[in-house]
């Protein structure tokens, strides 16, 4: 088990947005952590990522607990919802952020963030400016600025909410095939069951704070073990039938 | 903007609200005749010099002194007010602490109390005798009449100006910024300079050239701690109302000239350092 | 703006990490968080209470220095009463002329789009970035003995500059653009389609004033007006030119502090001083108030 969660609770003036969760992911494994609004995903994504800490319970990563350890230790790389790209910042600077904050030195912080440059297919786009992109391009940059200082576990919140609904499959594409040629860990959060479908190897369904089912897309799709998982993936199904 | 020219108008080019003519006329002419007209006739009166007479009267060595004068300090004041400022924006709006709202609501004080009481309360304090300048009289500095004191006046009325600058975009700023740079291992100092001080650039910007812009025609609040010193601490405005009392108008109006020439300059200045770093806002 | 600041959170209401996210980041580091947290606290309010307390201090404590008796024989002066109604009397012009321009012109800059908007928004700026002084200047050489108008006021035995006309002209200058500049970010904000959709449906530009657009600016006007009397009452180097110093006849209550402190009868300043510190506090009250209230 590479990411274990036990037994987490974690309350916000009185709502319980983590009660009991339970789960874990295996290395190398691209997780999904999927519910509707107010589910508690969110949440465990930022317990996972030191920015919020769970009231009681334990967090695990590569068998080291790491409930203490503050967020920039873990090895965790975060892409934000909004990407929030540092805006005073080029795309190469943007980049080599989290390298600089390491005292790495300059040949070396050329040539990682020349390489992530070359791996998101943004090699003459260095120089430019986050508000000079496209907001899959923003997506991008994102992505590589998280992988920048070679983190364990990639974690993504809602990565694709802030993108065109046009360009969206492409770039759930793009993002799979992205991790599966890093080979890092990855879990992401997000609300749109088909996203979660057709990316994730392993889907966590939260609802109400408390997980309802893990298991592959197929296993959740075709043997939901509760009502509710039943319901959200039915109303999903039955949206990719209509637009079909 | 283009979209909204189509939604005013209708085909025949008539705007669909009414009321155009009407609130037009209002603005134009109240606008004309109470600020537009009497400012004219300080051009008007300029217009009358000619040129040499003109120029003599600005680069005489008592008119230069002032514009010093009220430059410098009112420079170093709007520096002080920027450090001041910002930490003063930080500490309302990111943390929470019993008399918080107590001091936000103290902020726009320099607003609300006149300059003359101002003035002759910060005299009273700053001179020899006073509470604080006595403490500094004894280390053999002297703070009212001098351009220390100056300064002092210009840093009080120039405060809110960058407080109120700053707050709106503190309290906007989105975290994740601060959240992404602490996830990439930078600590809280350098997440500050790095990360959340270019954003609030534009801000304080504004907040230093609008208590610069006030520190140079401040008149009420210094005029008493400055003490009328020939040469040494005769702010600018200060010139004008001497000149005035001795009727020399043209004097006066040359020196006022100036003035607003300065002002307009920087007010063009910031404006269009502000209007180059918005067009990094878009995202 | 609270509203904005949660924004980005919305999508999962139970992510809000605002709460959480100074105390947690760094646990390692939350001491040393807290250390600087009270440093910074304690700098700002010792600045604040240097800076803005101690000069109100001052003025009460002065004001109260040679008894009571004394204090109410300053306050109660005949000068002190006249410089009070003038300087109420100028506010209360002010207050009336720059709320109607501010009303009609935010309304015009908002609500219409035509060549210009921004060049006429400059120009209504003006008086925010001229001296006091400057601004007294321009009505002596407007309605002065040297200035244009000058003969022809005299002719027809017109006395506006050293007396009560100069006065409230210069009060309505430096305060011209407070009420407009309150007003027109809420004007933008609203858009007008609500206006649209009035005028749409037949109203007149009176009902759809008051029906639509003046719900949405009630409190941004108040606020503006409270602005505006601060300033008005408070101001010093504009009245202090076009006045002449008439004792008794053109002298505002800010001159009259002036002119006591200069016969160096310092208790009497400061008990005048303290009449415009109450005012002051109280505008400062209503102020916070208003936005209180407006969140």
């Amino acid at each position: 088990m590479y990411l274990e969660m036990k037994n987490i609770y974690k309350t916000f003036d009185g709502f319980h947005a983590s009660n009991d969760v339970n789960f874990s992911v295996e290395k190398g494994d691209l997780a999904a952590l999927l519910g509707p609004s107010g589910s508690g995903k969110t949440t465990i994504l930022r317990m996972i990522a030191g920015l919020d800490t769970p009231d009681s319970g334990d967090i695990i990563i590569n068998n080291v607990r790491v409930n203490s350890l503050p967020g920039s230790k873990r090895g965790i790389g975060f892409v934000f919802q909004n990407y929030a790209l540092f805006r005073y910042m080029t795309v190469a600077d943007n980049i080599a952020f989290g390298l600089e904050v390491q005292k790495k030195s300059k040949a070396e912080i050329k040539n990682r963030v020349d390489e992530l440059l070359e791996l998101i297919s943004m090699k003459d786009l260095g120089k430019r400016y986050p508000h000079q992109l496209s907001g899959g391009q923003r997506q991008r940059v994102a992505f590589a600025r998280a992988l920048a200082p070679n983190p364990l576990l990639l974690l993504l919140d809602e990565p694709f909410a802030a993108i065109d609904a046009k360009v969206r499959r492409e770039l759930r594409t793009w993002l799979k095939d992205m991790i599966e040629q890093v080979g890092i860990t990855s879990i992401f959060v997000t609300h749109d069951q088909e996203e979660a479908m057709e990316v994730a190897d392993t889907i966590i369904v939260t609802n109400q704070g408390c997980v309802e089912q893990i298991g592959t897309p197929e296993e959740i799709c075709f043997h939901p073990q509760t009502d509710f998982v039943a319901e959200f993936i039915d109303a999903s199904r039955y949206k990719m039938m209509t637009l079909q | 903007m283009e979209q909204q020219i189509v939604k005013v108008k209708n085909k025949k080019g008539v705007r669909v609200i009414p009321g155009f003519g009407f609130s037009m006329g209002i603005t134009l002419f109240m606008l004309s005749i109470l600020v537009l007209i009497p400012l004219a006739s300080i051009f008007i009166s300029t217009a009358q010099l000619d040129f040499k007479e003109f120029i003599d009267i600005v680069t005489s060595r008592q008119i230069v002194s002032g514009y010093v004068v009220s430059l410098s300090c009112s420079f170093i004041a709007a520096l002080v007010n920027v450090v001041f400022g910002l930490m003063l924006a930080w500490v309302i709006e990111r943390y929470e602490f019993p008399g918080r709202r107590l001091m936000d609501g103290l902020i726009e004080l320099p607003f609300a109390l006149p300059t003359a009481v101002a003035g002759i309360s910060l005299t009273y304090l700053y001179s020899d005798q006073g509470w604080i300048g006595s403490v500094f009289a004894k280390a053999g500095i002297k703070i009212a009449y001098t351009r220390i004191g100056i300064t002092i006046a210009m840093i009080f009325v120039g405060i809110p100006f960058v407080v109120r600058s700053v707050q709106p975009v503190l309290e906007k700023l989105d975290r994740q910024y601060e959240e992404a740079a602490l996830m990439l291992g930078a600590g809280r100092t350098y997440t500050f300079f790095r990360v959340i001080l270019p954003e609030l650039f534009p801000a304080l910007l504004a907040g230093f050239g609008l208590a610069f812009a006030r520190g140079i025609g401040e008149y009420g609040s210094v005029v008493f701690i400055a003490g009328n010193i020939p040469y040494k601490t005769q702010i600018a405005p200060l010139l004008i109302m001497t000149k005035l009392e001795q009727y020399k108008y043209a004097d006066a109006t040359a020196c006022a000239l100036v003035l607003l020439l300065i002002s307009f300059l920087l007010m063009l200045l910031i404006n269009s350092i502000q209007l180059h770093m918005q067009k990094f806002s878009k995202c | 703006m609270a509203k904005e600041v949660k924004k980005n959170y919305e999508q999962d209401v139970v992510g809000d990490g605002i709460n959480s996210i100074q105390k947690v980041i760094d646990p390692h580091k939350s001491e040393s968080n807290h250390i600087v947290k009270n440093i910074l606290i304690g700098t700002c309010a010792l600045f604040l209470f240097i800076m803005l307390i101690l000069p109100l201090i001052v003025v009460i404590i002065n004001a109260f220095r040679d008894g009571w008796a004394a204090y109410q024989k300053a306050v109660f002066d005949e000068y002190t009463v006249k410089a009070l109604q003038l300087t109420l009397l100028a506010t209360v012009s002010a207050v009336a002329v720059n709320t109607v321009f501010g009303i009609v012109a935010s309304y015009l800059v908002s609500k219409f789009y035509f060549r210009g908007r921004q060049i006429l928004s400059a120009l209504i700026d003006i008086p925010f970035s001229i001296s006091p002084v400057i601004a007294g200047l321009i009505f002596i050489l407007t309605f002065g003995n040297v200035g244009w108008m000058g003969d022809f006021l005299k002719s027809h035995g017109i006395k506006i500059v050293f007396a009560v006309p100069g006065i409230i002209l210069a009060t309505i200058f430096v305060t011209f653009p407070f009420v407009f500049r309150e007003l027109l970010p809420v004007l933008n904000a609203q858009g007008k389609d609500e206006e649209e959709a009035a005028a749409l449906m037949g109203a007149n530009g009176f009902t759809i004033f008051r029906k639509i657009t003046f719900p949405h600016i009630k409190w941004a006007l108040l606020y503006g007006i409270v602005l505006c009397t601060a300033r008005a009452m408070g101001e010093f180097g504009a009245v202090s030119v076009i006045s002449g110093h008439l004792r008794g006849k053109t002298n505002t209550l800010p001159l009259h502090v002036e002119i006591l402190y200069n016969e160096f009868n310092t208790t009497a300043a400061f008990a005048v001083s303290s009449l415009l510190v109450i005012m002051a506090v109280l505008i400062l009250i209503a102020r916070n108030l208003i936005e209180w209230k407006n969140k």
